[in-house]
């Protein structure tokens, strides 16, 4: 694990990154829209894999919060995996929509929705059991 | 880290290469050539992110437990 002075520096990494990137685009956008667009899925792309150590530890405390609680690891598992369609549904859908397809970005969001409340099924049937068996009959 | 942003100036450089390049052909007269050469360009740059949006992919697949 690196120490917190190591974890701190990242965020003006990313800021740099981030601003040198915003320059580029903008000087590129002038001749070639498209070779912008790349840059910035690019540059979206490599600013989530610097983040990736962290998130990783906060789900490995997550993990071991949940085994110490009991907690059933199915339930745990399929929230991660939400999270996870979550976020690369909003990844696709903000690139998307800065190229200027609205359309195409609200039926990503609509597919991740849609999938998430699948992957949910399990969960919200036991939620909705144990409200019935609540319910004097 | 270091990886990340030699790609950004080279993405960036191969862009304002390619406007260059399209920019001569088309004085010249050569309107296909320069068509050709930001097509080529084009697929280089492709070609690089998709490679890095595939990592990223593995990643997310990796840490959000959708293989284990």
């Amino acid at each position: 694990m690196r120490d917190k002075g190591e974890i701190a520096i990242e965020i003006l990494k990313i800021v740099g990154i981030s601003l040198i990137a915003t320059f580029l685009a903008l000087v590129i956008k002038e001749q070639k829209p498209n070779f912008a667009f790349l840059l910035v899925v690019f540059v979206g792309c490599s600013i989530f894999l610097m983040l990736l150590d962290q998130i990783s530890q906060i789900i490995n405390m997550i993990e071991r919060i949940a085994v110490k609680a009991n907690v059933n690891m199915v339930y745990l598992e399929t929230i991660l995996k939400i999270i996870g369609i979550a976020y690369i549904a909003e990844f696709a859908s903000q690139i998307t929509k800065d190229a200027g397809q609205g359309a195409i970005a609200s039926k990503i969001e609509l597919g991740g929705k849609i999938l998430i409340l699948a992957m949910a099924i399990p969960i919200l049937t036991v939620i909705i059991e144990t409200i019935i068996k609540l319910i004097p009959s | 880290m270091g990886i990340d942003v030699d790609l950004i100036f080279k993405i960036a450089g191969v862009g304002i290469i390619v406007a260059f390049l399209h920019t001569v052909l088309d004085q010249v007269g050569k309107k296909e050539y320069a068509q050709w050469v930001t097509l080529v360009g084009f697929i280089f740059i492709l070609f690089m992110v998709a490679s890095v949006m595939d990592d990223l992919f593995q990643k997310i697949k990796s840490v959000f437990l959708f293989e284990g």
